[in-house]
């Protein structure tokens, strides 16, 4: 990381140098505070925005980047890590900044185009070679003695869009309700025999420490779990059905202001918006927003019906408080037999 | 040996050996335990190290910044609670739970590693073998390697599919993602901590009080506890403590290979990284408190408990 970013420091300085001649270019420093398995995706991003930024407007713009559990990272926030831009796993992350620390308005996600989100992703199921239990869809994943992996939703992200996936499933069935929803989803939970702390934790438990027959994952960590460990050893499987992860973007009006980077921050956050952008994040796998570049890559991204966490659960703050706090759903499932 | 001369034995040798003995290791030679307000004047007056009252000023400034306020910090979080949301927070059965595993799987490890590091370090210092320096340096790595590398590693052998966990699995022994590989990762972390108080005040153990306890007539079992073990008890109990403590507050190493089920596998630390993701600052300072307040009373009862040992031995 430090010689990373010493050497891209280095290169900054460099261009400077050469261009301070002619032109007096600015040198700017963003920093892009994001969640963990999007690390790939803003490396390729940080470049393509720089350029972008530079043939616009002359100026030498550096992004850094810090990736980390997507609630860790909003704490850190919170706590005083001057970011200018957020790039969380959830809305409701971004909600805690805006609550807690006032760092942003709290209206922050009708800023920018699609609630603020600029990509998606959905929760899908990854499987042994061959799909020796003939996994398909939710429903098999609380067939007794069947092995379930994914990490723990009160400290993982992505684990709660897992969670939510399931429950939305469950809700959605022919005469579902909350209780069958909550019988469902206890069921699935006494089939996890590890609930890591992180969403990365648990694709290392699945795929290098060969515990379960099926790892609930991002679309994305998926992918990259096949790249990482041999498509020889893993198959994708997506269910018919499962939830719309939408992980927003927002500026931190109060950081960026002090910073004085309000102008490249948003340039930055509506680059991501770009067919340039769009088309590297789909090639990271996650589902670009743009309907020409989806179009484009269409074929990488298998078609399921998916439903939003508003019209499943009414929306993060509800989903939260109903499931993940204290006492919740999730809690139940232990406390209560 | 009758019992008769054994027992006779046990009181006229150990009364002798004292009579000869050095001062024990670990015990100050010429500071008092106690006196009265002319003993201690006297003692400063005489002590060695000049500036007492400055070094005493520094002891407090340091213990003040490095300890005190950051502990009281913590403790000024949870003031911020009603007392019923305290409790609450603090007797969930998830959190109970946590604590029994915490403190259970704490306190075994630490008696384990009090057993074996006193063999460990037996072998260590009283025994010369090829690659004695390699083994006392690896005593040393659990303290170097960063407890996650320690986690993943212990994980990866006890794993279903690991070495270990291969061969314990055909005996229906299961380690990782289960109690037991809490106590597992603890008991490894905890090693460096008996062996290295033990080490140094072993080697001041003088072998020719040995020699006179055996040339008096006592068996070697009788030498082993009533003349070194008795000498060994403070360090022990202090390795132990170290042990114990060190393994309540333990987190990377054990977040790996616990499995991490509520009520079953998940220890107190991670309820407090729970909480944290929550953004109840508050509950995770509460359950914090308890850990902390708990842990101060056990060393405090360990202090105490070396202190007699310290004083039946006649120092």
């Amino acid at each position: 990381m430090h010689r990373l970013s010493r050497r891209r420091g280095l290169a900054v300085a460099l261009a400077f140098a050469l261009a301070a001649g002619s032109v007096a270019a600015r040198d700017v420093t963003l920093l892009n505070v994001s969640y963990d398995p999007t690390r790939e995706l803003y490396q390729e991003v940080n470049a393509a925005f720089a350029q972008a930024w530079k043939t616009k407007t002359g100026d030498n713009v550096s992004v850094k980047a810090s990736h980390g559990g997507s609630g860790k990272q909003a704490r850190a926030i919170i706590d005083g890590l001057e970011a200018d831009v957020a790039t969380l796993a959830l809305a409701h992350d971004i909600d805690e900044i805006a609550a807690r620390a006032q760092l942003l308005p709290a209206d922050w996600q009708q800023r920018l185009p699609h609630r603020s989100t600029p990509y998606t992703s959905t929760a899908i199921f990854l499987v042994r070679k061959g799909n020796p239990k003939a996994i398909r869809d939710w429903g098999d994943l609380i067939r007794p003695g069947l092995s379930v992996i994914t990490a723990n939703p009160k400290t993982s992200g992505g684990a709660r869009w897992n969670y939510l996936a399931a429950y939305g499933w469950a809700l959605r069935q022919p005469g579902g309700t909350d209780a069958s929803a909550r019988d469902y989803i206890a069921k699935l939970y006494r089939n996890v025999p590890v609930l890591d702390s992180g969403a990365r934790g648990s694709t290392v438990t699945f795929a290098k420490r060969d515990i379960g027959d099926v790892l609930l994952a991002w679309e994305n960590e998926a992918h990259l779990a096949l790249k990482e460990f041999g498509a020889d050893k893993f198959d994708i499987v997506y269910p018919p059905t499962s939830i719309l992860a939408e992980p927003p973007v927002a500026l931190i009006d109060k950081v960026a202001d002090k910073h004085g980077t309000r102008a490249v921050a948003h340039g930055y956050l509506e680059f991501l918006y770009t067919p340039e952008a769009q088309a590297i994040a789909a090639r990271h796998h996650y589902r670009p927003i743009d309907p020409q570049v989806a179009a484009r890559y269409a074929a990488q991204f298998p078609k399921l019906a998916l439903f939003t966490i508003d019209e499943a659960f009414g929306g993060w703050a509800k989903a939260q408080k109903t499931h993940f706090a204290d006492g919740g759903v999730f809690d139940q499932i232990y406390t209560k037999h | 040996m009758s019992t008769a001369t054994t027992a006779a034995f046990g009181a006229t040798a150990c009364e002798r050996l004292r009579t000869a003995e050095r001062p024990a290791p670990g015990a100050p030679t010429a500071t008092p335990r106690s006196g009265g307000p002319l003993a201690r004047a006297l003692q400063r007056r005489h002590s060695v190290l000049p500036g007492f009252d400055l070094a005493l000023g520094i002891t407090l400034l340091y213990l003040g910044v490095i300890v005190l306020i950051p502990l009281s910090a913590a403790f000024l979080k949870t003031f911020s609670m009603t007392w019923p949301a305290f409790r609450d927070a603090v007797t969930a059965p998830r959190v109970l739970a946590a604590y029994r595993l915490t403190f259970g799987a704490s306190l075994a490890a630490a008696l384990v590693n009090a057993a074996f590091g006193l063999v460990v370090t037996w072998v260590l210092v009283r025994y010369r073998f090829a690659g004695r320096r390699l083994v006392d340096a690896l005593i040393d790595l659990p303290f170097a390697l960063p407890t996650a590398v320690a986690g993943i590693a212990l994980t990866a052998l006890y794993a279903e599919h690991g070495w270990i966990g291969r061969a314990l699995g055909t005996l229906g022994i299961k380690v990782a993602y289960t109690p037991l590989g809490v106590f597992v990762a603890l008991t490894f972390i905890g090693l460096p901590f008996v062996v290295r108080t033990l080490q140094p005040v072993l080697e001041d153990v003088a072998r020719d009080v040995e020699e006179a306890a055996a040339t008096l007539g006592a068996s070697r079992l009788q030498t082993f506890a009533r003349v070194i073990l008795p000498s060994l008890a403070p360090a022990l109990l202090t390795g132990f403590a170290l042990a114990f403590a060190r393994a309540l507050g333990e987190y990377g190493s054990v977040i790996f290979i616990a499995g991490n089920l509520p009520m079953v596998s998940e220890i107190a630390p991670l309820l407090i990284v729970a909480k944290l993701e929550q953004y109840d600052y508050a509950g995770a300072t509460a359950i914090a408190v308890v850990l902390l307040v708990a842990s101060f009373s056990l060393l405090l009862a360990i202090n105490g408990l070396q202190a007699w040992a310290r004083k039946r031995q006649g120092h």
